[in-house]
């Protein structure tokens, strides 16, 4: 049994409707959410494996495998798509050699999209470790990704 | 930041009272304030740092204690942040950065004298404005709901008092009955503001009289749209104001437990509306015997998992009770079977927050302002290719012309209109012949198109409207749970066809066949995210019916988005010869040809990434 996800499941008083809030803390920890953590949510709150896993692949913001040291967030919400925010994706894409969803084999990046952060005035918005970068093109992902170490 | 001035609990409406009236005197020390936007719109621009600085400047020229920091949720202008307002003198700046701090407090502060710099340019006129309330922008805005968040440091319950904060919710506890709450919200005309539009005070009365003892009422904050933050920049700048009307509502269906269901994409609109939570905990207007009115009630916040559908109310509540957001099919309403199988009310963050405005000016004067079925105002994200990228709040009834030309100053880059779309994935693209429609739940369902959450998304020649559909259809087919057929292999089927078309190989049969694919997705998917689906691909199809063709017939894609149908190549005339395209182009499908000669392009090795588009700021590389 693993104290950190005790602690997080007796935070919520373990119950069961804050079961993606549980998650969301559990992959806070980890950057993902291990398939022990998984097992150890069902045992102490009662809920079949099965069903832990039904939410945990349902919903977008989970990650079963290990993700990279930094998470990049592509907007693609409508206002970034009209300014180009997936020729933006894609120059990503190349620049890292994965597509979106993946991580680098160094465990670098981690490349997700987003729809809508809610910076549209700035789109094409991308988002690194929780800080926004507005008015992104394609000319300016090497430069930007070369901050990151 | 002020502190919390009274720890102890507001037992009763003189308590209250009192507190507000300390508050009042504090705030009305006679010293400037300086309004500084710290919302996320702002953020990329760096306003955090900008704070910093302010409050290092403040120190360093001795105006410490002198002079109000107010760190504020969204100002409107998101374009042009950071927005710094100062009073008095409602002197507005815009795009603030720490070189300009030392001189905006020696200068203004000290001195009153205006930077003329930093004031806004009417692009109408060109001339400088001072003050805020004469920027065209805010002008014909009523900013009723959002108009406070400058009022407000962020998640202060101490602003909110003293600007009048939970004196409605005083006022409907000790003096109005359920009934007569109700009755006041039903005669105000008030309609959800998620979308659909749903009368309010309609759903709260079946909510009531729904048999239970045990009721819920939550907030939907899970605005999903992509293009929308209406509720982001609400939530975030003045929780407290949702807070309030939830409380309200709460006690005139009877509920003594609430939800706030909150979008995990937003992180400043969750830590504030759990810091909003905790002091209205700690103040007593949550909890037991509410200002002594012997109403019991508190709320608890869940977070989303980044799943569209969860914005619908069923799929919400499943995923409240801990399990997958699936929806359900609604033959029993939620407001008789909601969560957990109990009556449940659920309203979007803007519908709540309308609610104290209601309780405190009365529905007459709230019908004032609006059409005949649409009442109030209505907050949207103006955003896309407009000049005034923002938070706008106007009067229901206002047209979609002088949103889009009078407070958003027309397009960027002086090119020319095509389109906007509101209501997001659910709702249409409106082409310039209905930009005189007012915006008015009816009118837009009518056009095609719907209110929907507060998305409203300009577009301009260079966006072409097949992939916009396009755009839409991947959008919604990620997002499909899955349970219901039409919704899971129309939505799908319908991108393949425009995968097709797109790659130019659609045909002139493709056009009828997505119509009647879309008829069968109204007609029979289980929620409103397949029943809606189709509206992007429909009023594309009936008002733009010439791109589709030029897609089929021409294999042409008249904006240039369309990559299979496109390609970029080099302006002679315009190109200097600087050679950066060559040393950007990853396939080195560019020659150098010579200083001051134009360069090269390979067309045969060309992937059409733009980046030569992007970093030639000549416009000598062209699509076609």
């Amino acid at each position: 049994m693993n104290d950190k996800v005790t602690a997080i499941i007796n935070k919520y008083g373990g119950e069961r409707g804050q079961l993606v809030s549980i998650l969301q803390d559990i992959q806070a920890e980890y950057y993902y959410l291990p398939g022990e953590a998984l097992i150890q949510v069902s045992e102490i709150m009662g809920i079949p494996a099965s069903r832990i896993y039904d939410v945990a692949t349902f919903f977008k913001a989970f990650s079963l495998e290990p993700r990279g040291k930094h998470i990049i967030n592509i907007c693609l919400g409508t206002a970034c798509h009209v300014r180009g925010g997936s020729r933006v994706l894609e120059q990503v894409e190349r620049c890292l050699s994965i597509k979106r969803g993946q991580t680098t084999k160094d465990h670098k990046f981690t490349l997700e999209t987003v729809n809508c952060m809610g910076c549209c005035a700035v789109g094409p918005a991308v988002k690194i470790d929780g800080d926004y970068y507005g008015r992104m093109s394609t000319d300016k992902v090497e430069g930007l990704l070369a901050k990151f170490e | 930041m002020t502190m919390i001035t009274a720890v102890k609990k507001i037992g009763s409406r003189q308590d209250l009272e009192a507190l507000r009236k300390e508050l009042v005197k504090e705030r009305r020390a006679e010293r400037p304030v300086i309004s500084l936007c710290n919302g996320t719109a702002c953020r990329p621009y760096g306003c955090l740092k900008l704070t910093e600085d302010f409050k290092k400047e403040l120190a360093k020229q001795g105006l410490e204690g002198k002079v109000e920091l107010r760190v504020t949720g969204c100002h409107g202008l998101c374009e042009k942040g950071p927005i710094v307002v100062i009073q008095p003198g409602d002197i507005f700046y815009q795009q603030v950065n720490s070189e300009d701090v030392p001189e905006i407090l020696s200068e203004t502060i000290t001195r009153g004298k205006i930077i003329d710099r930093l004031l806004h340019t009417d692009p109408a006129t060109g001339r400088k404005v001072v003050h805020r309330n004469e920027i065209p922008f805010y002008r014909k805005q009523e900013r009723n709901i959002l108009g406070n968040n400058v009022e407000i440091n962020l998640a202060n319950i101490d602003d909110y008092i003293a600007i009048g904060g939970y004196t409605a919710l005083a006022k409907a506890l000790l003096e109005m009955t359920s009934e007569q709450i109700i009755d006041e919200i039903k005669a105000s005309g008030l309609r959800g503001r998620g979308g659909a539009g749903f009368p309010t005070g309609t759903k709260w009365e079946s909510c009531r009289h729904a048999p239970g003892d045990i009721k819920y009422v939550i907030v939907n904050a899970d605005e999903g749209d992509p293009g929308a933050y209406a509720n982001e920049g609400l939530l975030s700048g003045n929780p407290h104001s949702v807070l309030e009307g939830l409380i309200i509502g709460a006690y005139a269906i009877g509920a003594k437990q609430g939800y706030v269901y909150v979008r995990n994409e937003y992180p400043l609109s969750l830590a504030n509306i759990t810091t909003a939570l905790r002091q209205a905990e700690q103040l007593g207007l949550l909890g037991t015997n509410i200002l002594g009115s012997g109403f019991d009630f508190s709320v608890r916040i869940n977070r989303g998992g980044g799943a569209f559908v969860c914005g619908e109310s069923t799929a919400l509540m499943a995923s409240l009770e801990g399990k997958v957001g699936e929806p359900r099919a609604k033959y029993v309403h939620t407001a008789e079977k909601g969560l957990w199988n109990r009556p449940s009310d659920l309203n979007n963050v803007e519908t709540w927050a309308n609610v104290p405005l209601i309780i405190n000016k009365g529905a007459e004067w709230y019908r004032k302002l609006g059409t005949e079925g649409s009442k109030g105002t209505k907050i949207f994200s103006l955003v896309g290719k407009i000049n005034n990228t923002g938070l706008v709040e106007v009067p229901m009834g206002i047209t979609l012309r002088e949103i889009i030309y009078d407070i958003g100053g027309g397009i960027r880059d002086g090119k020319k209109f095509k389109a906007v779309q509101t209501g997001g994935p659910s709702g249409g693209c409106l082409p310039e012949s209905m930009l005189d429609l007012p915006v008015d739940f009816d009118e837009l369902s009518k056009a095609g198109s719907m209110m929907g959450s507060g998305g409203m998304i300009v577009m301009d020649e260079t966006t072409c409207m097949v992939d916009i559909a396009k755009y839409f259809l991947t959008f919604l087919e990620e997002e499909s749970c899955g349970k219901c057929l039409p919704c899971r292999e129309g939505i799908k089927r319908m991108r393949q066809v425009f995968d097709e078309i797109t790659e130019g190989r659609g045909s002139e049969k493709d056009l009828e066949f997505l119509e009647q694919l879309s008829a069968t997705l109204i007609d029979s998917s289980l929620c409103g995210l397949g029943q809606t689906a189709p509206n992007p691909v429909l009023t594309t199809i009936r008002y733009f019916r010439n791109e589709y063709e030029a897609h089929i017939r021409d294999k042409k894609c008249p904006a240039g988005v369309c990559k299979a149908l496109m390609h970029y190549y080099v302006i002679e005339e315009k190109c200097p010869g600087c050679g950066l395209c060559v040393k950007e182009c990853p396939q080195q499908a560019i020659a150098f040809m010579g200083k001051k000669k134009p360069v090269v392009m390979d067309e045969s090795k060309c992937i059409k990434c733009g980046v030569c588009y992007d970093v030639c700021k000549l416009g000598a590389i062209g699509k076609r």
